[in-house]
């Protein structure tokens, strides 16, 4: 019994710690959206920015912008990443320029986004200017471009190491060249994986702020290109607060950008649920 | 060894050696494969008989660290060159596999996915030897209403139908075998059994199997491999009847294996 009894408290504090993760992400979500769904209208979704100085106004220009630096981060970080786990997991054997490569995209990922920002402005905004248009969301989505791809890269190799080797080996012996086995039967049997990479890489550049802050500029109005500078939705949280304590504004905002990233999630894990069981026939 | 020139051969190999790495898993290899039989591969695990079929049409290719030296003749030519057309023989020489692997794919899909990376893009065309193929496999009748659902919807035993139907379809003359139905039921390995029979026909076929029963209803000729070495390779009833070496008799008489 005073055994049994004792087990219990590993079991409470392991317990507590597995919970521990459930709480703090219901607490900040509701705290978010407690403060930011009331704060959401359809004026504020689609309506022009507050007259500079003041409070309050839309955030429909935000939106677009955060739009723009994302699709072009990802028109980016898309092909480079699948194409670059292709390579590694078609192409290349066990060697040491694989393992170089891996673990360049490991560094890589872990690179302060501040620094990585550093680097897309001095590149892209000052040195790139008369192709970017300086601060930009050209600037800012290939900036983004950076961070997506290693976090894509790597959920890409895995998603083609889990399609078994006998597929390959199925689609070979046929006669179909290794080129024809990669996009009629290891891809389509990796999708589901490859997606779920993309949309991981989404969602970082959908929330990244610091690397954002010095590429894309922080224009409030509607840009009329992509070589505009713009001011992406995590920028416009940090600006309203910073100089305007417009915490209205911060939270609405906040509200719009964590009710996307959610619907982002959970509509790609449906389509990709229902294309995996498509694949296995059920 | 004498079978070689009886009949005409389809595949001649000739002082074939295989090593992973350091290990050598084929020993000086020296066998005729008759054209339009059965012939069979038997010997315990690790022996050698899946590698050497896997040398046949280069799958080995596939793994690293390989070195081969020696003679595939086939059609003329040794296959083991370094110029061989991979992509063409492997349209010639045909793999079943040890597990049924059909692709995540429709059944029609499965059986046409050959003829299609081939070139072949007509429907009326494809339907045909989709047709064709299944029936030759033994497996239409089972699936004619439902060609468009998902071949992993089929059992394990029509799985590997499907996949040698698959293999039909890029009409190879040579048909390899290996382990076809170690993953499957007694009734699904006698549908296999008597398809294989029925094929032979047509095709040449070389089988791996661990079931010595399996090797004396459909093969004519049986090679026993044994570490590497091709100890011993006779028509299917003498070398289980009156086998040569002590080694086959101790393992056809289940001494070891």
């Amino acid at each position: 019994m005073e055994a049994k009894r004792r087990e219990l408290v590993p079991l409470a504090l392991l317990w507590g710690a597995g919970i521990a993760t459930l709480v703090i992400l219901i607490v900040i979500l509701a705290y978010i959206l407690a403060n930011g769904l009331p704060v959401i209208s359809w004026h504020f979704l689609t309506g022009e920015p507050a007259l500079w100085g003041q409070t309050g106004g839309g955030i429909y220009s935000t939106i677009v912008a955060t739009l723009a630096v994302t699709s072009i981060s990802l028109l980016v970080a898309a092909p480079l990443s699948v194409g670059g786990a292709i390579y590694l997991n078609e192409y290349t054997k066990e060697t040491s320029l694989r393992m170089v490569i891996r673990q360049a995209a490991e560094i890589l990922a872990g690179i302060p986004s501040i620094i990585v920002g550093l680097f897309g402005f001095l590149f892209f905004v000052i040195y790139l200017a008369p192709f970017t248009g300086g601060w930009s969301m050209i600037s800012g989505g290939l900036t983004l471009a950076f961070m997506v791809l290693p976090i894509s890269l790597r959920t890409s190799e895995e998603a083609l190491k889990t399609v078994p080797a006998e597929l390959r080996e199925g689609s070979l012996g046929l006669g179909a060249t290794k080129w024809q086995s990669i996009t009629t039967v290891v891809l389509p049997t990796a999708l589901p994986g490859i997606i779920t990479g993309l949309i991981l890489g989404v969602g970082r550049a959908v929330g990244e702020t610091a690397a954002i802050l010095l590429t894309a500029g922080g224009s409030l109005n509607l840009i009329q290109s992509l070589r505009d500078p713009g001011r992406p939705m995590t920028l416009n949280i940090y600006n309203v607060l910073t100089e305007y304590r417009d915490t209205t504004t911060a939270y609405g905002t906040a509200a719009v950008l964590v009710i996307a990233i959610l619907a982002i999630t959970l509509i790609t894990d449906l389509l990709m649920n229902s294309y995996t069981k498509k694949l296995k026939g059920l | 060894m004498d079978i070689a020139t009886k009949t005409s051969v389809e595949i001649s190999v000739k002082s074939l050696n295989l090593w992973f790495g350091k290990f050598q898993a084929l020993k000086n290899i020296n066998i005729g494969i008759q054209k339009n039989q059965v012939t069979a591969l038997i010997g315990p695990s690790g022996c050698g008989k899946s590698t050497f079929i896997k040398t046949l049409d280069r799958m080995n290719d596939l793994v690293d660290n390989v070195k081969i030296t020696g003679e595939v003749v086939y059609q003329g030519r040794n296959i083991l060159d370094s110029d061989t057309d991979v992509v063409e023989l492997r349209k010639q020489i045909g793999m079943v596999f040890q597990k049924p692997n059909p692709f995540p794919k429709s059944i029609f899909d499965n059986v046409a996915y050959g003829p299609r990376v081939h070139g072949v893009r007509k429907k009326q065309n494809l339907n045909e030897v989709v047709e064709r193929s299944l029936k030759a496999a033994a497996l239409w009748e089972e699936v004619k209403d439902r060609l468009n659902e998902s071949a992993l919807r089929l059992s394990g035993g029509q799985q590997q139908r499907l996949c040698i139907a698959r293999l039909l379809a890029v009409e190879p003359d040579v048909l390899l075998m290996d382990e076809p139905a170690s993953a499957l039921d007694p009734i699904a390995t006698s549908k296999i059994e008597d398809l294989i029979y029925e094929l032979k026909n047509d095709y040449t076929i070389i089988i791996v199997t661990h079931n010595m029963q399996q090797a004396g209803r459909v093969a004519t000729n049986t090679a026993f491999f044994y570490l590497g070495e091709l100890v011993e390779y006779a028509p299917t009833i003498d070398l289980f009847e009156r086998p040569q070496d002590k080694r086959t008799e101790d393992y056809v008489t289940g001494k070891f294996g």
